[in-house]
């Protein structure tokens, strides 16, 4: 599927390395050309989820923490597949629902050896996914006097965001809207006024569906964007990959840019003296 | 292997039988694994990748080897 343009994506490229239009992310000392992090579950296979990623131009992606099958049933270890010279890892703790689950998946995360960066995961509620908010403070305060980097996915709260900057993450990751609903930003103001009042970056993570959400996300001004399902559950993850890497560049410079009042009202663009009789 | 050199471990979540002469360098390597790969949680405590040589199974132990996987 890469017959989607190298023209286009050479363009894109061009932007967000130059550094003239916007400056790079930088996450904890770490410097990213790209504003899109993307998790690596899901995918039909892994030749696609490669490709995809690839497409994305990212430079981070997550990956999950798991006992290893040792009847070989289900699917091998992710570095089979993604090389990490290409990729700089960042380990999860999906799946743990406890501040201790989380703080044993991020230290056997270190363990693996390649750095100390995790993004810090509490799920509260197994309907919603939403964040155990006290045990993802909890665990974040423990992770960070640990020496972790913590990315901590947190819902649009301000008041738990600005505690867990206070807790020494990195980064704080606030929700669009529940993981894996492709809902979009459901609370515009909030993204904002937790991108206002951090000095941490804001990357939102999850409920992005489709580019116009990823778009609309990054005019908020937040930093950047964690996204997993709106690649792996496209019919094609590879072409939605290359429009989410257009839709966070262009989210980005709009933002950026500063947009007109909007008003109801039309006001012509052109003159309206010179007329003809 | 002799027929007493098999001890039971938990090993994953199962209960399984191993040679009884085993590092945990060695367990990985009889599972077709790469240690570089797979970190190992032993009673519950990491153990350093730099000890798999050095550290026998014993009978009755708890491990837990982990890797990543695709996730979000």
């Amino acid at each position: 599927m890469s017959d989607v343009g190298d023209t286009v994506e050479t363009t894109v490229g061009t932007v967000e390395e130059s550094g003239i239009l916007d400056a790079p992310l930088v996450i904890g000392g770490r410097t990213f050309r790209s504003r899109l992090i993307v998790g690596t579950g899901k995918y039909a296979d892994n030749r696609t989820m490669v490709e995809a990623i690839r497409a994305s131009g990212t430079e981070m992606v997550t990956v999950a923490v798991r006992r290893v099958d040792l009847d070989r049933t289900k699917e091998e270890g992710i570095l089979y597949h993604l090389s990490p010279d290409e990729f700089f890892l960042l380990a999860n703790t999906a799946g743990c629902y406890t501040a201790e689950d989380a703080v044993r998946y991020a230290r056997l995360a270190r363990a693996a050896g390649f750095n100390e960066w995790i993004k810090l995961e509490v799920i509260g509620d197994q309907t919603t996914l939403l964040p155990d908010v006290a045990a993802t403070l909890e665990a974040a305060r423990t992770l960070a006097a640990e020496g972790f980097k913590v990315m901590a996915y947190t819902n649009d709260d301000l008041v738990t965001a600005l505690r867990l900057e206070e807790a020494g993450c990195v980064a704080v990751m606030p929700l669009a809207s529940p993981i894996g609903s492709g809902l979009g930003v459901v609370n515009p103001y909030f993204i904002r006024e937790i991108k206002r009042r951090l000095e941490v970056p804001v990357i939102v993570d999850a409920g992005v569906g489709t580019a116009s959400d990823a778009c609309v996300t990054m005019e908020q001004g937040v930093d950047g964007i964690l996204m997993n399902t709106a690649l792996a559950a496209a019919d094609d993850p590879v072409r939605m990959a290359h429009a989410m890497r257009h839709a966070i560049l262009a989210g980005r410079l709009a933002y950026l840019a500063g947009r007109m009042p909007s008003r109801e009202i039309a006001v012509p663009s052109s003159p309206v003296t010179g007329m003809l009789d | 292997m002799s027929d007493n050199a098999t001890i039971h471990v938990h090993l994953n979540g199962k209960e399984r039988e191993v040679a009884s002469a085993h590092t945990v360098h060695s367990l990985i390597e009889s599972l077709e694994l790469h240690p570089s790969l797979v970190v190992v949680e032993l009673n519950r405590e990491i153990l350093p990748r730099e000890a798999y040589g050095d550290v026998p199974v014993r009978e009755g132990d708890t491990i837990e080897l982990v890797h990543f996987v695709g996730g979000g």
